[in-house]
């Protein structure tokens, strides 16, 4: 298990959707997740009729598929960046199946390329039965707090 | 290649990342990517991907932060190929 990893996630409750990495490599990564029923969202997502929205599910593909990877990367290719933030810069995503609260997802993102900081993913969500439940394309940058733009 | 096979090609690798079309009408040497042609930041990183296939060259990172315009894409280009 790649513990390591998920300790380095700038995340915490209630907005971490990781719960492991089952293998990661400069490829690529697996990672599982399980969506609490107590999650506050069902609340109102939707009214009497909880179901996972789909900016979760995109968020829990960007967790495990961009951020574990693009930790693994910048720590293996010895990349130093002083005060690194990180940023989502697109997301392109198709909503297959819906995911109810208590649901095992699984993730699974393949690399497409990591160059000049940017990482870019073909990533996949499947349900505990193993059926595809969204896939899409996202990408994400690591920058310095110092050279961003766009908080000037 | 000439000067302007480059810009010909350039203009076609950084059609799909436009947001600004004015700025491809007036497609120059001192277009600007992300002012003119009003290119999403990161997805000049994209760009210079199309670049290296379609050029087939390497660029690095030093080059990459000094591509601020069709101009400067043309001369990395050149020196490299």
């Amino acid at each position: 298990m790649h513990t390591n990893i998920i300790s380095q996630l700038p995340y915490s409750s209630p907005f971490l959707f990781v719960d492991t990495i089952s293998n990661l490599d400069e490829n690529g990564v697996t990672g599982e997740y399980t969506f609490s029923p107590d999650l506050e969202f069902y609340k109102g997502h939707f009214q009497d009729a909880p179901v996972t929205p789909g900016v979760i599910l995109t968020e829990c593909m960007a967790q495990i598929g961009l951020v574990c990877l693009g930790i693994h990367l910048v720590n293996t290719e010895n990349i130093k960046l002083n005060d690194p933030l990180i940023a989502l810069t697109s997301s392109n995503v198709e909503y297959l199946l819906p995911v109810y609260p208590g649901e095992r997802v699984k993730v699974i993102s393949v690399k497409k390329y990591f160059r000049f900081n940017k990482l870019k993913c073909e990533v996949k969500m499947f349900n505990s039965k193993d059926e595809q439940v969204c896939r899409g394309t996202l990408a994400g940058i690591v920058y310095e707090k110092s050279k961003s733009r766009r908080h000037e | 290649m000439s000067e302007k096979e480059i810009i010909q090609k350039l203009k076609r690798i950084v059609e799909p990342y436009v947001q600004r079309n004015e700025g491809l009408d007036n497609f120059h040497e001192e277009t600007d990517f992300l002012r003119d042609l009003e290119i999403n930041s990161a997805n000049l990183v994209d760009v210079i991907l199309d670049v290296e296939d379609e050029f087939d060259i390497t660029i690095d990172n030093e080059s990459m932060e000094g591509m601020l315009t069709v101009g400067d894409a043309k001369n990395i280009i050149q020196h490299k190929l």
